[in-house]
């Protein structure tokens, strides 16, 4: 990891802080509501004419659902770095070094 | 530096944001069915641009579930914004500079149908237009930015702005069908789409530079130790 990569995870880091610090009165919601009351600002005889199938009980099982999607996505990526790691330190020592 | 200031000022204003799809049944069945209609040529495409790839190099199935796996992992990720509302990132344009844009419609489609079946987070009726503006025109906007910028030479500004532009023209798409699907009465559909453009897109843009960020990192990974990955996919 370069120096450049180290200054832009801080970047990205310090972009959520001052977004919490600017707005801290916020509500930071998701707000899929929110976008119900612009649509009947514009058209108030608007109403959805189709429901989700199937929606979370609670915010909890939402969340458990999402950190669930976030998880399995890290363990691939984390499992592909691992894959090339190891690939390319059999390739320069053949292997000699591998911790068993 | 008065523009510096006016920028902060947008973003201090409090306003609310959406998360980013377009939720379900809030587009009236004509515009459901045409945005299902354009998006199918492009899904299509993109299965044969997968075949293509796995049996071209087969040991590029593993590159192939990390790029899944990269937008399925930002999309999950809500983050607050400026805004004091949260939005996420796509994680497409990562996928689109690697192996092209249809690619990427597969699977954000992938992405878009998980959310919508088990998270209730966009729907199945705007399923068509969610692929539409996050699957097709932001993998787009991504590889065509990234051809674009590498004529410069500079690779990491290039895939920077390819990840950048394309998850914003992401959300200036989903203002659009919203503003067609929803004009306002008396000064017409551009003005609603300033309206949900203002929404939209101000919400994003932090989010679009971390996503520009991070697909940098993760791309320069991948190529510390693949030297020979060819990057820019389907012909």
């Amino acid at each position: 990891m370069e120096k450049k990569h180290i200054y832009m995870l801080v970047a990205s880091l310090v972009i959520v802080i001052i977004s919490l610090v600017i707005n801290s009165g916020a509500e930071f919601a998701g707000a899929d509501g929110m976008a119900e009351e612009t649509i009947s600002q514009i058209d108030s005889n608007y109403s959805p004419w189709f429901s989700p199938l199937w929606e979370p009980p609670s915010g909890e099982i939402e969340s458990l659902l999402f950190s669930l999607q976030a998880a399995l996505g890290a363990l691939i990526i984390g499992y592909y770095f691992g894959f090339l790691k190891g690939k390319r330190q059999v390739k320069n020592d053949s292997g000699k070094n591998i911790v068993r | 530096m008065r523009f510096l200031m006016v920028l902060l000022l947008i973003f201090v204003v409090p306003s609310f944001g959406f998360s980013m799809h377009i939720m379900e049944g809030f587009l009236p069945p004509a515009h459901a069915t045409f945005w299902y209609i354009l998006s199918i040529p492009f899904f299509v495409y993109g299965l044969f641009a997968i075949r293509r790839i796995l049996k071209e190099n087969p040991k590029q199935k593993m590159l192939l579930a990390f790029v899944a796996a990269f937008a399925f992992v930002l999309s999950a990720m809500k983050i607050p914004s400026v805004t004091g509302s949260c939005s996420h990132p796509t994680g497409v344009g990562l996928g689109a500079i690697i192996f092209g844009p249809t690619t990427m419609t597969v699977l954000g489609a992938i992405v878009l149908l998980f959310q919508a079946l088990l998270l209730a987070h966009g729907g199945i009726t705007t399923l068509g237009a969610n692929v539409f503006s996050m699957a097709i025109v932001g993998p787009l906007v991504s590889y065509f930015v990234y051809k674009l910028f590498m004529k410069t030479g500079k690779r990491t500004l290039a895939v920077f702005l390819a990840a950048f532009l394309g998850d914003l023209f992401t959300y200036v798409t989903t203002s659009f069908q919203l503003a067609l699907a929803f004009p306002d009465k008396s000064y017409g559909m551009w003005y609603s789409f300033a309206k949900f453009l203002g929404i939209f897109a101000v919400t994003q843009i932090p989010l679009a530079i971390i996503e520009g960020f991070l697909t940098v990192v993760v791309l320069d990974m991948i190529l510390k130790y693949n030297e020979e990955l060819a990057l820019g996919g389907e012909k």
